[in-house]
């Protein structure tokens, strides 16, 4: 078993909404808590461009929101740990332990996990290589790099067809590839798309490779219904086909569902006893940064009830052995 | 104007006397957006752990920033932030878009030696 140099009460793995309004409600609860993240501390909220419908707060970017949850949760006496990179991690047993891979440890008597997710990429021949030479995966940051340039869009959900929209005012042409025949879009952003003259669509296909020397020439589409595919010349691509949970150092520790989502109950309770998740990472059906605060409350509250438990528990022990 | 924590590169000028005065310069060239603040707070989390290495950020819309935009380095780059490292002035490596910290630890290490621990 390992030993560890720092014990807290709570350790939280992940610092998006989710794992910063559980550092939030356990600090301000007095519970010793400690976030430990392995990216950029705000999540894939930093990556949000723009936040409108934050309850109570005026139209606002990621960072910034993410600045002030962060700003919040050390006020209150939270331990913050970014860009570590975990190398070991014990959930069973009353002592909760994690080790990162420059040396340091942890212990806890609780855990919430709250990786995250991350934006899903086609996994294709070139993707890597053209990546930030064509292929891209944030309209608003890249954008006007394709001034008058045509352009592919990848996907049919929400983010995609509204992306590809709104890059309609760099690209001279934007043609969404889409791998069903229709799309999972709220009816809003199909009319809206559909109803854009610069933008056509091929569907039922999806991107098969990239091409280029320096920076992306051409793809390869496949049509998925025919297996044939065609190669298309194009200046740039913009990948927007949903997340994938940062679940893989779970695997085998517990319960995940086919999509690597962390199955919890109504308390965001594992199958483990004093671990919690919350967030993206947890399989449900809708995800916000909303949904994801909700999922830190309760995560950190069940967490909190836990941790007092098993503090009266440990002392009752104590006063049977004296 | 970038909010970070890092020196800033403010100028053509000021770029070639940071450059020109230090061996080992790291300079994150993007804006406040989603795929630069991440290499940002990563550069500003490495500053203390690489002292042999000079850690700034220079604003992508300056004008001044052509000398890293049109960089034959940086050419076909088209996701930001473009950050570059210099050695005794001359560009050894560039990347385009975001970076773990993986990524820039090792560009670090592999260009400018890795750090000496006491």
């Amino acid at each position: 078993m390992m030993k560890s140099d720092i014990h807290y009460d709570v350790i939280v793995l992940g610092a998006g909404p989710a794992g910063l309004t559980a550092g939030i409600y356990l600090s301000r609860a007095r519970i010793r808590t400690l976030i430990i993240n392995e990216g950029t501390v705000g999540g894939q909220m930093v990556l949000t461009h723009e936040i409108a419908n934050y309850p109570g707060v005026e139209t606002t970017s990621g960072y910034q929101l993410s600045g002030i949850m962060k700003k919040q949760a050390r006020s209150f006496g939270c331990d913050i740990v970014g860009n570590a990179s975990l190398r070991e991690l014990m959930l069973e047993g009353p002592v909760k332990m994690v080790r990162l891979s420059d040396g340091r440890e942890y212990s806890a008597s609780a855990i919430i996990l709250a990786p995250g997710g991350r934006p899903r990429q086609l996994g294709v021949p070139g993707e890597e290589t053209f990546r930030g030479k064509g292929i891209s995966y944030c309209a608003t940051c890249d954008g006007d790099f394709f001034t008058g340039k045509e352009i592919i869009v990848v996907g049919g959900g929400n983010s995609a067809l509204e992306e590809a929209v709104s890059l309609t005012k760099y690209a001279s042409r934007v043609t969404i590839v889409h791998q069903f025949d229709h799309f999972q879009a709220f009816e809003y952003a199909i009319e809206e798309a559909r109803n854009n003259p610069s933008i056509r669509f091929i569907l039922s296909s999806t991107i098969a490779a990239f091409h280029g020397n320096e920076k992306l020439q051409s793809v390869d589409i496949k049509n998925l219904l025919t297996g044939e595919l065609h190669n298309m010349p194009i200046d740039g691509v913009f990948v927007f086909i949903g997340y994938v949970p940062n679940t893989e150092f779970l695997r085998g520790k517990l319960n995940l569902n086919e999509y690597g989502e962390i199955l919890v109950n109504a308390n965001m309770e594992t199958g483990i006893n004093g671990v919690f998740a919350a967030g993206d990472a947890v399989a449900k059906r809708f995800r916000q940064i909303t949904t994801a605060v909700g999922d830190g409350t309760v995560a950190a509250l069940a967490a909190a009830q836990y941790v007092y438990t098993f503090r009266q528990q440990k002392q009752a022990e104590a006063v049977k052995i004296n | 104007m970038l909010y970070t924590n890092l020196n800033h590169i403010e100028s053509a000028a000021e770029h070639q006397k940071v450059i020109s005065e230090n061996e080992n310069v790291m300079i994150c060239c993007g804006r406040m957006g989603p795929m630069c603040i991440p290499v940002y707070e990563i550069m500003e989390e490495l500053e203390p752990q690489y002292p042999h290495v000079k850690f700034y950020d220079m604003e992508f819309d300056n004008p001044d920033a052509r000398v890293i935009r049109e960089a034959p380095e940086c050419r076909g780059f088209m996701g930001l932030p473009f950050t570059v490292y210099y050695k005794n002035g001359k560009i050894v490596k560039a990347t385009s878009s975001i970076q773990t910290m993986d990524q820039v630890k090792s560009i670090l290490n592999q260009e400018f030696g890795v750090p000496v621990t006491a």
